[in-house]
């Protein structure tokens, strides 16, 4: 049975001294366990999203309610344990001198006691495959390790949704399947929700649904595959489309016969033969 | 301009307990008028490498000929402003380096720092922002309220305005959406073939370094390891996953392909344009 976490009903918000809204009339559902992708051009509006979830910015109008509590500033603590973010940047989320007093930063903010503290901080890096690197200093990491840190760090206050803000950005490939390796394994593993914000719409690809944003509003939502379907749209929303699609685009275009536009390269490898090559 | 550099070394907080190698017999050639990409692992030395371009850090070891100027360890260099004015470096998140009231004042803070005259400097600023694809009118506004892409091509007109001859790119597009990150990459290629000027680019990208790049410098733990063209280098899978990366997309799948179809194409292809008609060619010659 489902459950829904998050629920963001007609959400609007402008900055000030801003004549556009940055979000006008939102509203979306997540499931308890569901990944989601939010993805948008700069400005579309995604990182006002995600300061909505936690508390950074309250709505002008609407209500955003997590794990069944309406977000306000009397709540906005307890709401951030319920709701972990990952940011772009791995340099700029550090505070302990090594891996896992960084990652009992957060514990110790929150009073858990000592044996407790240990305990969680060793079964976080566990989760994230980390245990190695336990006294060495964040900084001398990759970035992929680093962001692992950060995800450890966030899933030792055990919240129900990590959001990930354009957390592998910054990543190289290696440690972008790296990062979204780990959160796959967690999500499977622990049931968490996941969203991830992101304009790498291979990331998108990951997730179980993806939402469009544009100007401020929603416009569309759907399973990747739907969404990647649409792919000149994609592009004139600003955004790109996997590798398969646009391959699958510039061989219709040579006039190459294919069933659909894939999503998957075995699959059009397949199509392509079968259809224009084998006897 | 071109730039030489022959065995360089350079180590971080050197005669400290602290020091570390950063780059060791590094030796390269940039030709004028060309477009390199330097591709290499996080922590291959490839922000050091870039940093010795125009003198920001000075090699221990070696020496780097700059145009006309060689720069050699060991020695004491003065007047390095005409070398910092003739290659550029745009590093990353240029934007955070924005500061004044206005973009046009931002862009003229360059050249005037180097001597140049407001009116002249203001000029500069209107060429740069063309350059860059916005609008003259964004001169007069505060570059904080401009968006994230708006912001970076205002601070690469900053550069653009000290007329370098050298643009060194340091992931220029990290943070950007698919459509401003093709818009900029765009950019500099046609500065690039149109304005004479010479690019240097460091990225993460295997797809912008097979799409633009005339030749890459592969450098793994603080040396080159490999340099070539782009089909040299991305034909040689196996050197590319021994220091953790890997041939682009489209040759990934030109492989798949080839697999299936029992023999290779006639080339590698470097943008999934270029596959496309090949696959084309080949299914017009099968029938």
């Amino acid at each position: 049975m489902s459950e829904t976490v998050i629920s963001i009903q007609e959400v609007s918000f402008q900055y000030p001294d801003q004549t556009a809204f940055a979000l006008q009339n939102v509203s979306l559902h997540v499931q308890r366990g569901e990944w989601l992708a939010i993805v948008g051009h700069n400005g579309s509006g995604k990182s006002t999203l995600a300061k909505m979830l936690n508390g950074l910015h309250y709505p002008q109008k609407g209500q955003v309610m997590i794990s069944g509590f309406m977000l306000s500033e009397e709540n906005v603590w307890s709401i951030r344990e319920k709701l972990g973010m990952v940011f772009q940047n791995p340099d700029n989320q550090f505070v302990g001198t090594t891996v896992q007093d960084d990652v009992a930063f957060g514990l110790e903010n929150n009073g858990v006691e000592q044996t407790m503290m240990k305990e969680r901080v060793l079964a976080a890096l566990q989760k994230v495959g980390m245990t190695a690197f336990l006294n060495q200093e964040p900084h001398h990491l990759s970035g992929g390790q680093k962001q692992r840190v950060a995800i450890a760090s966030v899933i030792a206050l055990r919240p129900d949704i990590i959001l990930l803000d354009e957390a592998t950005s910054m990543l190289d490939p290696l440690g972008r399947d790296e990062v979204m390796e780990t959160i796959r394994e967690l999500k499977e593993k622990e049931g968490l929700t996941v969203i991830s914000i992101t304009h790498d719409l291979e990331e998108a690809a990951k997730a179980d649904r993806v939402i469009v944003l544009n100007e401020g509003s929603i416009y569309t939502e759907g399973t990747p595959q739907a969404i990647f379907q649409m792919d000149q749209e994609l592009l004139q929303l600003g955004l790109g489309v996997p590798f398969s699609v646009r391959m699958s685009q510039l061989l219709a275009d040579e006039g190459l016969l294919l069933t659909q536009r894939h999503f998957n390269q075995e699959e059009l490898v397949r199509d392509i033969w079968t259809l224009n090559f084998a006897k | 301009m071109d730039i030489k550099l022959r065995e360089v070394e350079y180590r971080y907080a050197a005669g400290t307990p602290f020091e570390r190698l950063a780059i060791t017999d590094v030796s390269f050639h940039i030709p004028s008028g060309e477009y390199m990409a330097i591709i290499g692992h996080t922590g291959s030395g490839k922000s050091t490498v870039l940093q010795h371009l125009n003198v920001l850090l000075k090699p221990l070891k070696g020496e780097i000929d700059i145009g006309s100027r060689t720069i050699a360890a060991g020695r004491k260099e003065k007047d390095l402003k005409e070398v910092r004015r003739r290659v550029g470096i745009v590093f990353q998140f240029p934007e955070h380096q924005l500061f004044e009231e206005t973009v046009e004042k931002d862009i003229c803070f360059g050249p005037m720092n180097f001597g140049v005259k407001e009116e002249q400097a203001k000029q500069r600023a209107r060429d740069a922002i063309r350059l860059v694809g916005l609008p003259e009118s964004v001169l007069e506004r505060s570059p904080f309220d401009l968006s994230g892409g708006q912001m970076r091509r205002v601070a690469i007109a900053g550069v653009l305005a000290m007329k370098p001859d050298v643009l060194v790119l340091d992931e220029p597009t990290a943070g950007l959406d698919p459509r401003g990150r093709l818009d900029m990459m765009e950019m500099f290629a046609s500065l690039q073939k149109n304005n004479g000027l010479t690019c240097v680019l460091v990225t993460h990208s295997m797809e912008d370094a097979a799409r633009y790049a005339d030749k890459i410098v592969m450098m793994h733990k603080g040396r080159v390891y490999k340099t070539g063209t782009p089909r040299e280098i991305f034909s040689d899978r196996d050197s590319l996953r021994a220091i953790g990366l890997d041939v682009p997309e489209t040759i990934h799948f030109q492989h798949l392909f080839e697999e299936k179809l029992g023999f290779p194409l006639k080339r590698l292809c470097l943008t999934p344009e270029e596959l496309a008609q090949e696959i084309r060619d080949l299914r017009g010659e099968r029938r």
